[in-house]
Protein backbone atom coordinates (compact mmCIF):
# COMPACT_ATOMS: atom_id res chain seq x y z
CA UNK A 1 0.00 0.00 0.00
CA UNK A 2 2.44 2.60 1.40
CA UNK A 3 4.99 1.10 3.77
CA UNK A 4 7.95 2.24 1.76
CA UNK A 5 6.82 5.88 3.06
CA UNK A 6 7.78 5.20 6.57
CA UNK A 7 11.67 4.40 5.34
CA UNK A 8 11.66 7.65 3.15
CA UNK A 9 10.55 9.83 5.98
CA UNK A 10 13.90 8.04 7.50
CA UNK A 11 15.64 8.71 4.52
CA UNK A 12 15.00 12.81 4.39
CA UNK A 13 15.56 13.28 8.22
CA UNK A 14 19.01 10.76 7.37
CA UNK A 15 19.81 13.28 4.51
CA UNK A 16 19.48 16.46 6.24
CA UNK A 17 21.64 14.80 9.19
CA UNK A 18 24.61 13.73 6.99
CA UNK A 19 24.43 16.95 5.02
CA UNK A 20 25.03 19.09 8.30
CA UNK A 21 27.71 16.23 9.22
CA UNK A 22 29.60 16.74 6.17
CA UNK A 23 29.34 20.45 6.83
CA UNK A 24 31.18 19.86 10.32
CA UNK A 25 33.76 17.91 9.00
CA UNK A 26 34.49 20.52 6.50
CA UNK A 27 34.73 23.11 8.85
CA UNK A 28 37.21 20.79 11.70
CA UNK A 29 39.33 19.84 8.73
CA UNK A 30 40.47 23.40 7.58
CA UNK A 31 42.14 24.18 10.94
CA UNK A 32 44.76 21.14 10.72
CA UNK A 33 45.08 22.28 7.35
CA UNK A 34 46.14 25.18 7.95
CA UNK A 35 48.99 23.62 10.49
CA UNK A 36 49.99 21.24 7.71
CA UNK A 37 49.68 18.19 10.61
CA UNK A 38 46.65 16.34 8.05
CA UNK A 39 49.78 13.54 7.03
CA UNK A 40 51.33 13.73 9.98
CA UNK A 41 48.69 12.17 12.43
CA UNK A 42 46.77 10.73 10.31
CA UNK A 43 44.73 7.50 12.08
CA UNK A 44 42.31 4.89 10.46
CA UNK A 45 38.46 6.40 11.52
CA UNK A 46 35.61 5.86 9.81
CA UNK A 47 33.75 9.57 9.97
CA UNK A 48 29.92 10.25 10.87
CA UNK A 49 29.34 11.10 7.19
CA UNK A 50 30.85 7.69 5.82
CA UNK A 51 28.29 6.08 8.31
CA UNK A 52 25.61 7.89 7.41
CA UNK A 53 26.59 7.49 3.69
CA UNK A 54 25.78 4.04 4.50
CA UNK A 55 22.18 4.51 5.58
CA UNK A 56 21.64 6.57 3.00
CA UNK A 57 22.32 3.98 0.48
CA UNK A 58 20.61 1.98 2.30
CA UNK A 59 17.12 3.66 3.08
CA UNK A 60 16.79 5.29 -0.61
CA UNK A 61 18.05 2.24 -2.64
CA UNK A 62 14.92 0.00 -0.64
CA UNK A 63 12.85 2.79 -1.03
CA UNK A 64 12.71 3.55 -4.71
CA UNK A 65 12.96 0.04 -5.33
CA UNK A 66 9.60 -0.68 -3.33
CA UNK A 67 8.31 2.39 -4.83
CA UNK A 68 8.63 0.70 -8.28
CA UNK A 69 7.29 -2.48 -6.57
CA UNK A 70 4.14 -0.56 -5.43
CA UNK A 71 4.07 1.25 -9.34
CA UNK A 72 4.10 -2.59 -10.37
CA UNK A 73 1.51 -3.32 -8.57
CA UNK A 74 -0.75 -0.27 -9.33
CA UNK A 75 -0.58 1.07 -5.86
CA UNK A 76 1.16 4.50 -6.98
CA UNK A 77 -0.38 6.32 -9.67
CA UNK A 78 1.01 9.63 -11.83
CA UNK A 79 -1.78 11.23 -10.62
CA UNK A 80 -3.10 12.63 -7.71
CA UNK A 81 -3.68 11.30 -4.87
CA UNK A 82 -0.89 9.30 -6.07
CA UNK A 83 -1.89 6.62 -3.68
CA UNK A 84 -5.07 4.57 -4.92
CA UNK A 85 -4.86 3.42 -1.15
CA UNK A 86 -6.28 6.91 -0.68
CA UNK A 87 -9.43 6.43 -2.71
CA UNK A 88 -11.93 5.32 0.09
CA UNK A 89 -11.42 6.27 3.82
CA UNK A 90 -11.64 2.26 4.24
CA UNK A 91 -8.42 1.75 1.95
CA UNK A 92 -6.85 4.93 3.85
CA UNK A 93 -7.39 3.56 7.19
CA UNK A 94 -5.96 0.31 6.17
CA UNK A 95 -3.00 2.27 4.50
CA UNK A 96 -2.37 3.89 8.31
CA UNK A 97 -2.57 0.86 9.69
CA UNK A 98 0.11 -1.16 7.06
CA UNK A 99 2.60 2.10 7.77
CA UNK A 100 2.54 1.95 10.96
CA UNK A 101 3.39 -2.05 11.54
CA UNK A 102 5.04 -2.83 8.27
CA UNK A 103 6.47 0.64 7.97
CA UNK A 104 7.97 1.01 10.89
CA UNK A 105 9.23 -2.22 11.15
CA UNK A 106 10.97 -1.67 7.65
CA UNK A 107 12.76 1.25 9.00
CA UNK A 108 13.81 -0.13 12.32
CA UNK A 109 15.04 -3.19 10.79
CA UNK A 110 17.41 -1.05 8.17
CA UNK A 111 18.24 1.31 11.29
CA UNK A 112 19.36 -2.16 13.01
CA UNK A 113 21.56 -3.77 9.65
CA UNK A 114 23.09 -0.25 9.70
CA UNK A 115 24.01 -0.19 13.47
CA UNK A 116 25.27 -4.18 13.07
CA UNK A 117 27.61 -2.36 9.95
CA UNK A 118 28.56 0.29 11.72
CA UNK A 119 29.57 -1.66 14.91
CA UNK A 120 31.45 -4.18 12.49
CA UNK A 121 33.38 -1.44 10.84
CA UNK A 122 34.35 -0.20 14.16
CA UNK A 123 35.95 -3.19 15.38
CA UNK A 124 37.58 -3.58 12.18
CA UNK A 125 39.23 0.00 12.96
CA UNK A 126 40.04 -0.89 16.30
CA UNK A 127 41.92 -3.97 15.61
CA UNK A 128 43.84 -2.09 12.87
CA UNK A 129 45.01 0.49 15.27
CA UNK A 130 45.91 -2.05 17.72
CA UNK A 131 48.19 -3.62 14.88
CA UNK A 132 49.62 -0.26 13.97
CA UNK A 133 50.69 0.77 17.70
CA UNK A 134 52.30 -2.87 18.21
CA UNK A 135 54.32 -1.91 14.75
CA UNK A 136 55.35 1.56 16.45
CA UNK A 137 56.04 -0.50 19.56
CA UNK B 1 10.15 -14.73 -5.65
CA UNK B 2 10.75 -10.63 -5.50
CA UNK B 3 12.62 -10.92 -2.11
CA UNK B 4 14.54 -13.97 -3.38
CA UNK B 5 15.86 -12.96 -6.24
CA UNK B 6 16.79 -9.15 -4.60
CA UNK B 7 18.72 -11.09 -2.00
CA UNK B 8 20.71 -13.27 -4.86
CA UNK B 9 21.54 -9.45 -6.34
CA UNK B 10 22.56 -8.55 -2.84
CA UNK B 11 24.91 -11.48 -2.43
CA UNK B 12 26.32 -10.93 -5.74
CA UNK B 13 27.08 -7.42 -4.99
CA UNK B 14 28.57 -8.30 -1.79
CA UNK B 15 30.42 -10.89 -3.24
CA UNK B 16 32.08 -8.70 -6.10
CA UNK B 17 32.53 -5.63 -3.89
CA UNK B 18 34.52 -7.96 -1.42
CA UNK B 19 36.58 -9.89 -4.45
CA UNK B 20 37.66 -6.53 -6.18
CA UNK B 21 40.35 -4.03 -5.90
CA UNK B 22 38.91 -1.13 -7.41
CA UNK B 23 35.28 -1.53 -5.10
CA UNK B 24 35.41 2.29 -4.03
CA UNK B 25 36.62 3.15 -7.66
CA UNK B 26 33.49 1.47 -9.20
CA UNK B 27 30.89 2.46 -5.87
CA UNK B 28 30.64 -1.23 -5.32
CA UNK B 29 29.67 -0.64 -1.77
CA UNK B 30 26.75 1.94 -2.91
CA UNK B 31 25.42 -1.36 -5.29
CA UNK B 32 25.28 -3.96 -2.42
CA UNK B 33 23.51 -1.55 0.50
CA UNK B 34 21.02 -0.61 -2.37
CA UNK B 35 20.08 -4.45 -2.61
CA UNK B 36 20.29 -4.80 1.52
CA UNK B 37 18.30 -2.27 1.87
CA UNK B 38 15.41 -3.58 -0.14
CA UNK B 39 15.86 -7.20 0.52
CA UNK B 40 15.53 -6.75 4.54
CA UNK B 41 12.51 -3.91 3.84
CA UNK B 42 10.87 -6.64 2.16
CA UNK B 43 11.68 -8.98 4.23
CA UNK B 44 9.78 -7.35 6.98
CA UNK B 45 6.69 -7.22 4.39
CA UNK B 46 7.03 -11.30 4.18
CA UNK B 47 7.79 -11.97 7.86
CA UNK B 48 3.90 -9.56 8.14
CA UNK B 49 2.10 -11.82 5.18
CA UNK B 50 3.60 -15.01 6.13
CA UNK B 51 2.56 -14.11 9.95
CA UNK B 52 -1.01 -13.74 8.46
CA UNK B 53 -1.19 -16.24 5.58
CA UNK B 54 1.16 -19.11 7.65
CA UNK B 55 1.77 -21.97 5.31
CA UNK B 56 -0.73 -20.44 2.83
CA UNK B 57 1.79 -17.95 2.08
CA UNK B 58 3.82 -20.49 -0.53
CA UNK B 59 0.52 -22.13 -2.09
CA UNK B 60 0.84 -19.38 -5.04
CA UNK B 61 -0.47 -19.90 -8.73
CA UNK B 62 2.06 -20.23 -11.28
CA UNK B 63 1.34 -16.64 -12.90
CA UNK B 64 1.68 -14.95 -9.82
CA UNK B 65 4.93 -16.74 -9.23
CA UNK B 66 6.10 -15.76 -13.02
CA UNK B 67 4.72 -12.07 -12.17
CA UNK B 68 6.95 -11.90 -9.09
CA UNK B 69 9.86 -13.28 -10.35
CA UNK B 70 9.78 -11.03 -13.80
CA UNK B 71 9.03 -7.73 -11.09
CA UNK B 72 12.20 -9.35 -9.29
CA UNK B 73 14.62 -8.67 -12.63
CA UNK B 74 13.02 -5.14 -13.06
CA UNK B 75 13.71 -4.33 -9.43
CA UNK B 76 17.53 -5.72 -9.76
CA UNK B 77 17.82 -3.66 -13.61
CA UNK B 78 16.82 -0.30 -11.63
CA UNK B 79 18.67 -1.44 -8.63
CA UNK B 80 21.79 -1.36 -11.33
CA UNK B 81 20.43 1.75 -13.25
CA UNK B 82 20.12 3.53 -10.12
CA UNK B 83 24.28 2.41 -9.14
CA UNK B 84 24.92 3.70 -12.76
CA UNK B 85 23.43 6.92 -11.95
CA UNK B 86 25.46 7.21 -8.61
CA UNK B 87 28.34 6.19 -10.50
CA UNK B 88 28.20 8.89 -13.08
CA UNK B 89 27.20 11.98 -10.77
CA UNK B 90 30.06 11.05 -8.65
CA UNK B 91 32.32 10.17 -11.46
CA UNK B 92 35.36 8.69 -9.44
CA UNK B 93 37.51 8.21 -12.48
CA UNK B 94 37.50 11.59 -13.43
CA UNK B 95 35.90 10.73 -17.00
CA UNK B 96 33.52 13.25 -17.20
CA UNK B 97 36.25 16.06 -16.10
CA UNK B 98 38.96 15.08 -18.55
CA UNK B 99 36.29 14.89 -21.18
CA UNK B 100 35.33 18.95 -20.81
CA UNK B 101 38.82 20.45 -19.78
CA UNK B 102 40.44 18.35 -23.01
CA UNK B 103 41.84 21.20 -24.98
CA UNK B 104 41.01 21.28 -28.41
Amino acid sequence: MACFTVPAVEAIAVTAVYIAAKKKEKKNQLPKVAQGSTLAKEEPSITWSKRLSWLLALLWGGVLLLAFEHFWHGEIVPFPPFLTAMATPEDTAEMLHEMATVGVSMAISVTALWGVICAVAQAKVRSIKKALAKGNA
Amino acid sequence: MTLLITIIAALAATVVWYASEKRDTYKLGTLSLIFWGASFMWLMDFVFEYAELKAEYFNQEFADILNDSLLGLAVVALGLAAWIVVLLIKDPKGVFKKRFTKSE
